[in-house]
C-alpha cells in the first residue's frame, strides 16, 4: 500500500482525506467497541433523535428540509413525523458501514453521488451528524461510553463523512 | 452570537451539577481529547498524558475551572476570560480549530455523565455557549 514517507500507518482520518487512495484500517477492538455498541441500539429511536438534535442544534441545517413541516421548537422538531422517519432511514444506511467499515467508500459511492448531485449537500454537515450521533451514543450508554469507545466511534464517523463526501465535483 | 436568557438559565443549573465533579469532568475530557484527537496531543510534549497522571488531572481541572468562571459571568463573558485570551493569542497560541475538538469532548463528558439533563435544548445551548467560549479566547490572534 502506498505511504506518506515518514508517515505511520493507520493514517488519522483528517490525514486520510489527503491520501482517499488509502483504506481506513479499523483494528479488531475498534470493531468490537463499535459493533457492540450497534446492537443494543434501537436505531429507528436513536435516528430520529440524531437528525432531531442537528436541527436543533444547528438550527442552519434546516435548510434542506423546507417541507418538514413544523420545525418551530425543539419539541416540535424531536416530535415531528418526518424528521422521525427520515433519521431513522440515515441511521439505518450508516448500519450498512458498520457491516462494511474496511469497505466504506465502495458502499457509499452511489449515495455520495446522490448527495452531491441531487441533494447538494455540504460535506460539513455530515461531520455535524456524526458528532451528534457520538453524544447521543454517550447519553444512551453513559459510562460505557469510554474515552476508547468514542474513539473508535470518532473514527467511524469521520470515515463515513469522507467517504460520503469522495464523490463530490 | 449571544445566549438567551434560557439558554443562560440552563446553562447555569447545568453548572451546579458539574462544579462538583469538576476533577473528574476535566480529567475525562481531556482523556476523549487525547484519544479521538491525538493531534492535539502536540500542544503537551512537556507532559505525562498516561491516564491517572497528576499533570493531566491538575489540567483538566484547570480548563474547567476556566469555564465555570465563563457561567459566572455569563453575562460577560469577554471581560471574565480576558486574561486567558491573551495567554491563548500571544504564548499558547492553539490552532483555532482545537477548541471545537475540546468543546465536543466535554460536551461528550457532560452527556455521558448526566444523559437526563442534557436534552436537545442543554445540548444546544451548552454547544452555543462553548462557541462563545472559543471566540472569546480566539478574538486577539490576529
Amino acid at each position: 500500500m502506498g505511504q506518506i514517507p515518514g508517515c505511520k500507518p493507520g493514517l488519522e482520518p483528517q490525514a486520510q482525506a489527503l491520501r482517499p487512495d488509502i483504506m481506513v484500517h479499523f483494528t479488531a477492538e475498534e470493531k468490537a467497541a463499535i459493533t457492540s455498541l450497534w446492537g443494543k441500539m434501537n436505531v429507528e429511536e436513536a435516528g430520529g433523535e440524531a437528525l432531531g438534535r442537528l436541527l436543533v442544534v444547528y438550527p442552519w441545517t434546516q435548510r434542506f428540509f423546507d417541507n418538514f413541516g413544523n420545525l418551530s421548537s425543539p419539541s416540535a422538531i424531536l416530535g415531528n413525523p418526518k424528521v422521525k422517519a427520515h433519521g431513522k432511514k440515515v441511521l439505518t444506511s450508516f448500519g450498512d458501514a458498520i457491516k462494511n467499515m474496511d469497505n466504506l467508500k465502495t458502499t457509499f459511492a452511489k449515495l455520495s453521488e446522490l448527495h452531491c448531485d441531487k441533494l447538494h449537500v455540504d460535506p460539513e454537515n455530515f461531520r455535524l451528524l456524526g458528532n451528534v450521533l457520538v453524544i447521543i451514543l454517550a447519553t444512551h450508554f453513559g459510562k460505557e461510553f469510554t474515552p476508547e469507545v468514542q474513539a473508535a466511534w470518532q473514527k467511524l464517523v469521520s470515515a463515513v463523512a469522507i467517504a460520503l463526501g469522495h464523490k463530490y465535483h | 452570537m449571544s445566549l438567551t436568557k434560557t439558554e443562560r438559565t440552563i446553562i447555569v443549573s447545568m453548572w451546579a451539577k458539574i462544579s462538583t465533579q469538576v476533577d473528574t469532568i476535566g480529567t475525562e475530557t481531556l482523556e476523549r481529547l487525547f484519544l479521538s484527537y491525538p493531534q492535539t496531543k502536540t500542544y503537551f510534549p512537556h507532559f505525562d498524558l498516561h491516564p491517572g497522571s497528576a499533570q493531566l488531572r491538575a489540567h483538566g481541572s484547570k480548563v474547567v475551572a476556566a469555564v465555570g468562571d465563563a457561567v459566572k459571568s455569563i453575562d460577560n463573558i469577554g471581560a471574565a476570560l480576558s486574561k486567558l485570551s491573551e495567554l491563548h493569542a500571544y504564548i499558547l497560541r492553539v490552532d483555532p480549530v482545537n477548541f471545537k475538538l475540546l468543546s465536543h469532548c466535554l460536551l461528550v463528558t457532560l452527556a455521558a455523565r448526566f444523559p437526563a439533563d442534557f436534552t436537545a435544548e442543554a445540548h444546544a445551548a451548552w454547544d452555543k455557549f462553548l462557541s462563545v467560549v472559543s471566540s472569546v479566547l480566539t478574538e486577539k490572534y490576529r
